[in-house]
This record gives C-alpha cells, structure tokens and sequence, in this order.
C-alpha cells in the first residue's frame, strides 16, 4: 500500500474534474465529483447500475455537459466554475483541441459499419488530423497486430464478432494517440469467451503505461489492471483508493454490499 | 393510323416525359435534404413552416397543385404567363411536391441512425459537417433506398399528370390518338412504355442495393 500511495502523485496531471455536477431534470445524476488521473495511471470506476458512471465519462468526454464544476485537460480548461456554481464551458477551438487529449471505447462499440476495419481505425487521423495517409495505415497495421487483429483489415464490422469489433474500436481510439482513453464498461455486451481478449488488450495496454480510465463491473479484472479505484453509488464517490484497498477491505458498508453481489 | 405511326407519335412525347422525370428528380432530391434539414432544425419556426408545407404538400393531389401552379397567377394577380408558363409549372409543381415526399424519406432516414455513430464520430473530432457527409449521409442513402426506389417509381408514372396541363408528353399523345382512331392499341404501348421504364429504373435499383450489399448493420 506504501508502494501504491508512493505511485500516485508521480506524474502529471493529465484530467481534472472538480466539484462536477450534473442533473438531468430535477434528478441529481453526479453530486459534486472530483478526480485528477495521472500520467501512467489506471482507474477503475465500479459501483451499482444507475450510479452515474457512465454520466461521469461522457462529462468528461464532453458528450454531457457539467452544470458545475471545472474540467481540465492539463493546461486546456474545457469548463470552469463561474463562482456561481456554474460551469462555463470554452470556445469551440478549445474544445476541439481537448477532444485531442483523450479517446473513449463505448459498450456496444460504435464502429462505423460501412467503413472497413482499416477506414474505421485510419478515417479520423486522416480527415480530423490531417496524418498522412500512409502513415495512418503503418499504424493501423501496428494497432491491428498488437490487437491480435492482423489480416482482418479489409472486413467490415459486421463480419467480426463483438470481441474483435471492440477491440477494433481500441484501436481506433488509440490511432488518434490519447493522453487518456475512457472506456465504458468495454466488455458488458460481450459473452465471457470474448471478453477474455478484450480485458487481455486492456491489460497490455496498462502495462505500457497507457492513461485509462476504466467503468467496469468486471471486479478481478478491476483488482489487477487499475492502481485507483472509485466506488460510486447514487451520483457520490462513496470509497476510493489503491485498488486492493478498495476491493479486499472495502470501509464502506454499501462498498461491502455491492462487492458482495459482485464477487467473482 | 399504322402501329409504326403511333409509336412514333408516342415515343416524341416520351422525349418531355423523360424530362419531367430528370428535371423532378434533379430539383427535387437535394430540395428535399433542405426540407428535411428545416423540418429537424431546433430553430422552431423554420420546423413549423417545414412541416407545414410537407403536410400540404403531401396532403393535396398533386394535380391540383399542378392546376394551382398553372391558373394561379392569372386568377390572383391577373398576370398574363406566357406559353411556357406550363412547362414552368409543370416543372416547379413536380419538384416542389417530390420534394416533400423525399424529405420525410430523408428525415426517416437520418433518424434511424443511432445516436452512438454521432457521439463516435464527435469524440473522434469529426465536424458536424464531417459527421453528416462521411458518417450519416451513406448510411442514409443504404437505409432510405427501397423509399426511394418506390417513389421514384411513382413518378415515372406520375408524369402522366401533366395531361392536364396540355403537355404533350407520352400519355397526353395517347389519350389524343385513341380518342382521334378510336382505338385502344395507344393505352397498350403507354402501358408497355411506363412498365419498361419502371423495369429499368427497378433494375439499377436492385445493381445499387447490391452494391450497398457489402455490410448491414
Ligand atoms: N440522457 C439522460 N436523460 C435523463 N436521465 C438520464 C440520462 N442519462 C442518464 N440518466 C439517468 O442518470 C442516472 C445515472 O445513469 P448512468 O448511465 O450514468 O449510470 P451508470 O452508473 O452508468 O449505470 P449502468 O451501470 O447501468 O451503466 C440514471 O438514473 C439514469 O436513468
Ligand atoms: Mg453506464
């Protein structure tokens, strides 16, 4: 735990989200949030359905907008509180620049099915960042190898199974190269045969150091792979801390509760 | 009058009833985006009036809006149109009324494309102008294309309406010669005509299809 607490703290601060907010109606969805991910870490959200896990990630990938709160992207403040408990969110180019700094791989995938897997992974560094084309394919290729996905660049989505899809997807986010790559609960719509290679590329990418921050209900999985977890429930961060804290000696009865049912 | 003769006769007015056919599709296909575009806009008014006009549009026969177009101006403003004027209205009145037609085709269309392939497309970095041509547009065009096989059907044979306008297409001549000899045989090669057509537009409708073929989703 010493060796944990000496990890964090080490590097930059690449998202910082402090004191969000965020309501859809009257109902109070996140209740002042805060996190700051480091450069090199690993986060892992867990906690019951409807807890506001998903509203977390898309605020911080800009899907939702914060009704309060201040959101940064190292030096790029995407929305700041006004004071008034407003957030005020940055001009256009700003925001597009921020869209720059992280990725983010949904539940069910999102690939674009009329595209190839090589279009899918090679379009947006090509058209959003004006790569070269031939260098976006050499990393394509690079991508789809390290993905276990070789050889499979001309197939369209719908050819592939949900495991290969997904981590298609990966690789399309990564080919943007993020600072930080949110993933929604990756492997929730995928059979255990298949999440198996998903959770494996995950890993690999923790290894190498890869930013990640990570909404899973896969909690071995969460143990291993992530250096923090936050345990959110009702829109609040009841527990958070090293990974193993959190898991093996949850301080929170409703922590305890829901890893109970969670136990795997 | 010979067979040979009649056809003749006929295949001059197949000549003005394949341009009404071009000249509707090519005023009304991107009219049609316009309109669907203005029946989504958040900007209220603009949906009102979009909305308003699909629903007369459609809501009327397309005949009398044909009648509308050509005796309007004389019977409202007195305006004397020239002997064109029936060809313009002819044409204005096809587009305009096709147009409504494709552009709840379109809005059905760019509806049915889920919310996911936006929000990938807006965390990639992509415009929203990027996001409408390369991402929503062809799924679009794969989704709405049995529609639109079936209105462009249609109006192949819709183009029969300009009768009463006085315009010579094919069905005008028809309607002349049998009525003149007396006979059905110009019904018969009207017939066999519009079925053709349709048979060759159903025929590259299917090569399209195909080609579209290469993914679903
Ligand atoms: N666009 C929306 N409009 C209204 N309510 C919403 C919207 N999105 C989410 N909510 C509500 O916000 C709450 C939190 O939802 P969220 O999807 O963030 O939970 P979650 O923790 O991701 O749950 P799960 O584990 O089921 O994915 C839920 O009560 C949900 O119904
Ligand atoms: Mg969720």
């Amino acid at each position: 735990m010493a060796e944990e607490t000496a990890h964090e703290g080490t590097g930059k601060v690449l998202v910082s989200l402090e004191h969000a907010k965020k309501s859809f109606g009257d109902a109070p969805v996140l209740k002042d949030i805060s996190l700051s991910v480091r450069e090199g870490e690993v986060w892992g959200i867990i906690g019951p359905s409807g807890g506001g896990k998903s509203t977390l990630l898309r605020c911080c990938t800009l899907l939702e907008t914060l009704d309060s709160g201040t959101l940064r992207y190292e030096d790029i403040t995407v929305a700041e509180d006004n004071g008034a408990g407003h957030s005020v969110y940055a001009d256009k180019a700003t925001l597009a620049k921020a869209r720059q700094r992280f990725g983010l791989v949904f539940q069910n995938f999102n690939l674009f099915p009329h595209y190839t897997v090589l279009q899918n992974i090679i379009d947006a560094p090509v058209s959003v960042q004006k790569v070269p084309k031939d260098e976006a394919i050499a990393r394509a290729h690079e991508l789809l190898e390290k993905m276990d996905l070789a050889g499979k660049e001309d197939y369209v989505p719908c050819d592939l199974s949900g495991g290969q899809q997904q981590r298609v997807a990966i690789a399309r986010a990564l080919a943007m190269r993020p600072d930080v790559l949110f993933f929604d609960e990756p492997t929730s719509a995928l059979d255990p045969e298949l999440t198996k290679g998903v959770l494996n590329v995950i890993r690999q990418l923790a290894e190498e150091k890869m930013t990640m921050v990570i909404v899973t209900h896969e909690m071995t999985f969460a143990r291993d792979v992530a250096d923090h977890i936050v345990f959110m429930d009702a829109g609040v961060v009841v527990e958070e801390g090293p990974a193993e804290q959190v898991i093996d000696h949850p301080q929170h009865e409703r922590t305890r509760a829901f890893l109970a049912n969670y136990g795997d | 009058m010979d067979f040979g003769t009649m056809l003749g006769l006929m295949g001059q007015g197949l000549m003005l009833t394949g341009q009404i056919f071009v000249v509707t599709l090519v005023g009304a296909l991107p009219l049609g985006v316009l309109v669907a575009l203005a029946r989504m806009s958040r900007f209220k008014p603009l949906a009102v009036i979009a909305t308003l006009y699909i629903s007369i549009l459609r809501g009327t026969p397309l005949m009398l809006q044909l009648m509308a177009l050509m005796f309007g101006p004389y019977y409202l403003f007195g305006a004397q149109m020239g002997a064109d004027w029936k060809f313009w209205a002819c044409d204005i009145g096809f587009i305009l009324n096709y147009a409504a037609y494709f552009a709840e085709i379109y809005r059905s269309g760019i509806q049915s494309i889920p919310r996911g392939q936006y929000e990938a497309a807006q965390v990639l970095g992509y415009t929203r102008a990027q996001t409408f041509m390369k991402i929503v547009l062809p799924q679009v065009v794969k989704r709405i294309l049995p529609a639109m096989g079936n209105e462009i059907i249609t109006l192949v044979k819709d183009t029969s309406l300009a009768f009463v306008l006085g315009i010579m297409e094919m069905f005008t001549r028809a309607q002349a010669i049998a009525a003149s000899q007396v006979s059905l045989v110009p019904y018969a090669i009207a017939a066999a005509i519009y079925w053709v057509c349709c048979l060759i537009i159903e025929f590259i409708l299917n090569r399209v299809e195909k080609k579209l073929d290469y993914y679903h989703d």
